[in-house]
């Protein structure tokens, strides 16, 4: 292989199995260009839960606050999951929000009302919020409206249909067990670890498969060591996660157990997972990368650009109607404010925080997850501490500008590293 | 090729390139009926042009843009479209590549009629456009834009491997030594190294005819240089190249043929070798040449 690989003199540099050190040096260049991804993300993690765990101790850290955090944060993290394909475009959506609220609402009267089951409804509102993201996209790609105020006419528009269906200062109660259970219930602890055991194999088999693939077609391939090290922290990371949700959390044992891996976590990572996949793996996803880097050249290469821009808002509106669902589903109940307050402001700037970037074109669905952690645990740490909302804003609004400049920054280097 | 040298003195029109039995009889380009054009087609051969376009009208609006535009491309040639700003060379090569339709007047593909009502159908003969601009996405890598808008799937899913092993065949076709690895994201690229991205993607499809609309004039000299020296590549292997060029070093440095497009009209199709600087020039710019080389409609 590397016989033939030398005496043909092929023109892109030929590499062998890269080495460890290759590697890193691939990916230290890749930072250097401007190629930011998750860094920045898990290091406010890992700074903010370092502070918190010295403010507050065991009171941050142990296992009860741990799984409400999760819970906190799956709501905002599949909001944002779901406008990175917005930002991907370089559009914004700031009716997300209120989707999600109707859409929650929509779930709740068709179970209420119409005595649907509980999938069915559920569909019922996924393809109120596919509906939504429908005519939002059409008025964007068709008509030409910026995105920001066909979505703020949703966004206000949205609200009054919330609060007609439900009645100033009403609610919609939710009262289907299934769909109590998706932010209240945990799973068994012995299929937390099936699951967790599962996406481990998993991971390591995908990597493993595309390593040979890649092998296969005499393309650079990196050390296998990148590909075991990369399974043994992935694997390292979820024993950890569910080891510690396993534990048990209730206060008082004796009224009712309370131990296991949130559902809402099977969601979450089967939604990161799925969208992954189309947007990494399928042709559509990359020409939703292409309409984002250029649109103008994805015409020319022949791609449907507005179908492109019609799916995106689509995508975003129906996660959106699932992130309402959620939203209901801790409170047991729709009410005006459902998806209203600071549910967009969070996703939004989750999305960005993960890494995802606002001039469209260069982002990730796991972005919105990274993100939705960051501000969980400022949100969650600083109301530990004691800290009124107005300060958690402020500082929620520094970390969203802080993320926002990184994009900026790093989006000039990108640009500066190379057309010289 | 020397031997046709001096046969264009005494055509009314400069259509030098090709001195067959076709040629005569230009007095009647502009009418469209079959059985006029019949006669005036090339004849099927080795030497037939791969791409013949004759009396080509195009206007828009009020403002007729091409008047009566004769071209011929051939393989294995690089055939330089000149003429001054606004001439209507970008308007005939989007006509070609089926951006516009052309109102009246002949395409001939291998000598064959053929209907380019959109992209895809010029697609689909094998002919490919480089535009100046607009035309690569930065945030994908090499491979992702060569295959733009028409990626390689097995059950539904991108074959990247497949893709990559492609787009290195088509890079290593042409000689290309500067890029260091097709997966970096073409935001990274030089300007010259990123024209070598577009021309390579053109040719990936076993492209018979490749159309390049000023390729260098972003370009500082070095990489100028790698640029035509990649365009003459093509041309040797096979494909027949059109230019569009301002720059008429480049065009005599590497262009068999020259088309000149003065005011919409097609003033004289020379063989390079047989016109001098100053003559393009004046083409370019009169619509006319003094000495030998003359305007059709003079
Ligand atoms: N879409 C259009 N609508 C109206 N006029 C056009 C259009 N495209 C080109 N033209 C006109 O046609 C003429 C030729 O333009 P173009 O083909 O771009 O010239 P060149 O590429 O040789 O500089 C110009 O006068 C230009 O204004
Ligand atoms: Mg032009």
């Amino acid at each position: 292989m590397s016989a033939t690989e030398t005496t043909t003199e092929p023109a892109v540099a030929p590499r062998g199995p890269q080495s460890l050190g290759a590697v890193f040096e691939d990916y230290r260049a890749r930072i250097r260009g401007g190629d930011v991804g998750a860094l920045p993300a898990l290091a406010g993690v890992i700074v903010l839960v370092l502070v918190f765990t010295v403010l507050s101790g065991t009171q941050f850290t142990n296992a009860f606050n741990f799984a409400n955090l999760v819970l906190q944060g799956s709501a905002y993290a599949v909001f944002a999951m779901g406008l990175v394909f917005v930002l991907l475009l370089g559009e914004i959506d700031l009716s997300a929000g209120y989707t999600g609220g109707v859409g929650a609402a929509v779930v709740g009267k068709l179970i209420l009302d119409q005595n649907l089951n509980w999938v069915l409804a559920l569909i019922g509102g996924l393809l109120f919020g596919a509906l939504v993201g429908l005519v939002i996209g059409l008025l964007v790609s068709k008509l030409g409206v910026p995105s920001f105020v066909v979505t703020l006419a949703f966004f206000l528009a949205l609200q009054g249909v919330l609060l007609l269906m439900t009645g100033a200062g009403g609610t919609i109660p939710y009262r289907d067990s299934h769909l109590l259970a998706i932010m209240n219930k945990n799973m068994p602890l012995w299929l937390g670890w099936a699951f967790a055991g599962l996406t481990v194999i998993a991971y390591a088999a995908l990597g493993f498969s595309r390593r040979l693939q890649r092998q296969r077609a005499g393309l650079p391939t990196p050390t296998i060591l990148v590909w075991v090290l990369k399974s043994i922290a992935f694997a390292a990371v979820l024993i950890a996660a569910t080891a510690y949700l396993s534990k048990e959390r209730s206060r008082n044992v004796f009224l009712a157990s309370l131990k296991g891996v949130p559902i809402v976590i099977v969601i979450v990572a089967g939604l990161l997972v799925v969208l992954t996949f189309l947007l990494t793996r399928t042709a559509w996803g990359r020409h939703v990368y292409a309409v984002g880097g250029n649109a103008e050249a994805a015409r020319r290469a022949g791609i449907n650009v507005a179908r492109v821009k019609i799916s995106c808002f689509m995508m975003c509106s129906m996660l959106a109607s699932v992130g309402g669902v959620l939203l209901a589903s801790r409170t047991n109940s729709v009410n005006p404010q459902t998806g209203g307050s600071d549910v967009l402001l969070f996703a939004v700037g989750s999305a960005v925080i993960g890494g995802t970037s606002l001039f469209g074109g260069r982002g990730r669905v796991l972005d919105g997850i990274l993100g939705a952690v960051v501000i969980t645990v400022i949100v969650n740490g600083m109301t530990l501490q004691g800290q009124s909302q107005g300060r958690v804003y402020m500082i929620t609004g520094l970390v969203l500008l802080l993320a926002a400049s990184v994009d900026a920054v790093s989006r000039r280097r990108a640009a500066a590293s190379g057309r010289v | 090729m020397s031997a046709r040298a001096g046969t264009h003195t005494v055509n009314s029109r400069p259509v030098l390139s090709n001195p067959s039995p076709a040629v005569p009889g230009r007095s009647t380009r502009k009418v469209l009926s079959m059985s006029v054009t019949q006669t005036e087609r090339p004849p099927v051969g080795a030497d037939t042009p791969i791409l013949t376009l004759r009396g080509i009208e195009k206007s828009f609006g009020a403002v007729h843009v091409l008047r009566g535009v004769d071209l011929d491309v051939r393989a294995g040639q690089v055939t330089a479209l000149v003429g001054d700003n606004g001439a209507g060379k970008s308007t005939l090569i989007k006509g070609v590549a089926g951006i516009y339709g052309f109102d009246a007047g002949e395409y001939l593909f291998e000598g064959k009629p053929v209907a380019v009502h959109n992209p895809r159908d010029a697609n689909a003969l094998g002919i490919e456009v480089v535009y100046q601009d607009l035309a690569l996405c930065d945030n994908l890598d090499v491979v992702h834009n060569m295959f733009l808008g028409r990626e390689l799937t097995a059950s539904g899913l991108l074959n990247e491997a497949t893709m990559e092993t492609r787009a290195r065949e088509t890079l290593d076709g042409l000689s290309v030594r500067t890029l260091q690895s097709v997966r970096t994201p073409v935001a990274s690229l030089s300007g010259g190294q990123r024209q070598t991205v577009a021309i390579a993607r053109a040719v990936l499809w076993n492209s018979k005819i490749v159309i390049l609309d000023e390729p260098t004039a972003a370009l500082g000299v070095a990489q100028t240089e790698q640029v035509l020296a990649l365009v003459r590549r093509l041309a040797d292997k096979g494909l027949a190249v059109v230019l569009i060029s301002h720059n008429m070093n480049d065009v005599m440095q590497v262009a068999d043929d020259i088309a000149v497009l003065y005011l919409g009209a097609m003033v004289a199709q020379v063989k390079t070798a047989d016109v001098t600087h100053s003559q393009v020039v004046e083409l370019i710019t009169t619509g006319r040449a003094t000495n030998g080389t003359k305007g059709a409609d003079a």
